[in-house]
């Protein structure tokens, strides 16, 4: 579903990715692996179309998305959970939610705006709850179920989810990637995941890639990437 | 009754400045630039609204013509003349903003003229009586502070229920997140900058029975909008109506009271008060984040 190839990304002298190139199945969960500066956020962000790429390029079923403004990108299927989240604190729960739908237009706006926030809502019992608060009330665990139902309102065919992990509770990581391993088996959907955290990213990935600085290090199924000994302690941290 | 006469003066004169203050604080809140211009900008409209009054007879043409070309003249500054410098320092948008001032005060004066005209209100001008007392309130004064009230509903309206507004409070708000959703934030900017110079020409059609039309006739109107924007917050349209209020009111009873020579020292006070207490204006929330 989504081919990239040989990306390079340099900020300024800095190379942030150094020819890197990964494909992503439909209906699978990949995850994308490495400490800290290894190019993880960069590889979602120019997939995204938030970073223009030196060279390579990022074909989402067979078609070239790597100069398509980000404005586009989410016109095609592509949703991304960012860095930090993203969650607009200023706005309500609902009105964050609401954000999913706004590029389509009104007809199909009108048609699944409602149903879109009864999944969501279904999906994470405590958003319901919270639907006229402000985001800024959330807790670090329901803004990240806030920023995934955001995505999950667009109806992505492919979802990008930057660090779901970070700064949340084991238990309430385990809870958001169950919820990413059932809708890819009632739905298909298809994740790009990017963690830190790998021990918890390969227990629901289907294939994991590991960056090192800016490099595909190694690429193979999630349950051999996870008793790769020595992978492990080079690159993972576990 | 002096009182009540001096807070009716004081709340009709003060709904104008809030709607420049809400032109201002659309601004602010779409592009983080304080539109210096502002003052021009409705001065411009409402020559055009005074061109079309004259021409036609009609009052709501004339209203119409001064809102159509704010909410042009707004689009087309942002585009021009703020896009290329969005980026840069602040101060480039200071900078901008006064010499665009400036221009089209030159310009006004270059097509008509220095000498302020009159400008004629769509309701009488004469004070309702109670009794034998007659009140600092007119028709005209009545519809002033009704068509600020409509556009400022309409505008909360546009902003809390509808996709277009969801989108302008988004990107204002989070550029970033707002693109990656889809926005194109360049046309939602555009469209604040649009709305800004309607709210500003509404402004400056109201304003002008009393103030007249000419080139430096709504410098004042200006500098009390700025003022009501910052005792507001710069960010708040209900701040903004608010700041226009206590600015108008602040003006009224201080020339009333103390002699209307220092009625700006009264809204400077006014001004530096709000500012030492709550340096964000009164409905900002507050700038310090828990991280």
């Amino acid at each position: 579903m989504l081919e990239v190839r040989e990306l390079a990304v340099s900020y300024g002298m800095v190379r942030a990715l150094d020819e890197v190139s990964l494909t992503v199945d439909q209906g699978s969960i990949t995850a994308v692996l490495g400490a800290n500066g290894a190019g993880k956020t960069t590889l979602l962000r120019t997939v995204n179309g938030l970073v223009r790429p030196r060279s390579g390029s990022v074909l989402l079923d067979g078609t070239d998305i790597t100069r398509l403004p980000v404005e586009e990108v989410v016109r095609l299927g592509l949703a991304h959970v960012p860095e930090g989240r993203g969650v607009i604190t200023e706005l309500t729960v609902q009105d964050n939610l609401r954000l999913g739908v706004l590029w389509r237009n009104r007809r199909e706006r009108r048609a699944l705006q409602s149903t879109g926030l009864d999944e969501v809502y279904a999906l994470f019992p405590a958003l319901a709850e919270r639907r006229a608060r402000l985001a800024e009330t959330l807790s670090g665990g329901e803004r990240q179920m806030l920023a995934i139902g955001r995505a999950l309102m667009t109806r992505p065919r492919l979802l990008l989810l930057d660090e779901p992990s970070l700064g949340l509770a084991p238990r309430v990581t385990a809870q958001i990637l169950a919820v990413l391993r059932e809708l890819r088996e009632r739905q298909g959907l298809t994740v790009l995941l990017v963690e830190q955290n790998a021990r918890s990213a390969l227990s629901v990935a289907d294939h994991g890639v590991v960056l090192n600085l800016g490099r595909v290090v190694a690429s193979d199924a999630a349950a051999s990437l996870a008793t790769a000994d020595d992978l492990r302690h080079a690159y993972l941290g576990f | 009754m002096y009182f009540i006469n001096l807070t009716l003066g004081g709340v009709s004169s003060g709904i104008v400045y809030a709607a420049v203050a809400l032109a201002l604080v659309l601004i602010w809140r779409a592009t983080r630039i304080v539109n210096f211009a502002q003052g021009g900008m409705l001065m411009i409209t409402t020559f055009v609204a005074l061109g079309v009054i004259d021409a036609t007879g009609s009052y709501w043409l004339g209203l119409l013509a001064a809102l159509v070309s704010g909410f042009v003249l707004g689009a087309v500054v942002e585009r021009v003349l703020v896009r290329p410098i969005e980026n840069g320092p602040p101060m480039n948008a200071v900078i901008v903003t006064l010499g665009l001032l400036l221009f089209l005060q030159a310009v006004a004066g270059m097509v008509w003229g220095g000498s302020p005209r009159s400008f004629p209100p769509l309701l009488g001008i004469k004070g309702f009586t109670v009794g034998d007392a007659r009140l600092l309130l007119s028709p005209s004064d009545l519809f002033v502070i009704g068509a600020v009230l409509v556009v400022m509903a309409l505008l909360v309206l546009l902003f809390r229920v509808t996709p277009v507004g969801l989108r302008m409070r988004a990107a204002a708000f989070s550029p970033e997140v707002a693109r990656m959703f889809g926005v194109r934030v360049g046309r939602v900017l555009t469209l604040g900058w649009a709305l800004a110079g309607a709210v500003g020409a509404l402004a400056g059609v109201l304003v002008a029975p009393a103030t007249f039309v000419g080139p430096n006739q709504f410098d004042a109107v200006l500098v009390f909008g700025f003022a009501a924007a910052v005792v507001g917050g710069l960010d708040s349209p209900p701040g903004a109506v608010v700041g226009g209020l206590v600015v108008g009111l602040t003006l009224s009873y201080v020339s009333g009271y103390l002699g209307s020579e220092v009625a700006l020292l009264g809204a400077l006070a006014v001004l530096m008060t709000v500012l030492m207490i709550r340096p964000n204006g009164l409905f900002s929330r507050t700038s310090v984040r828990r991280v």
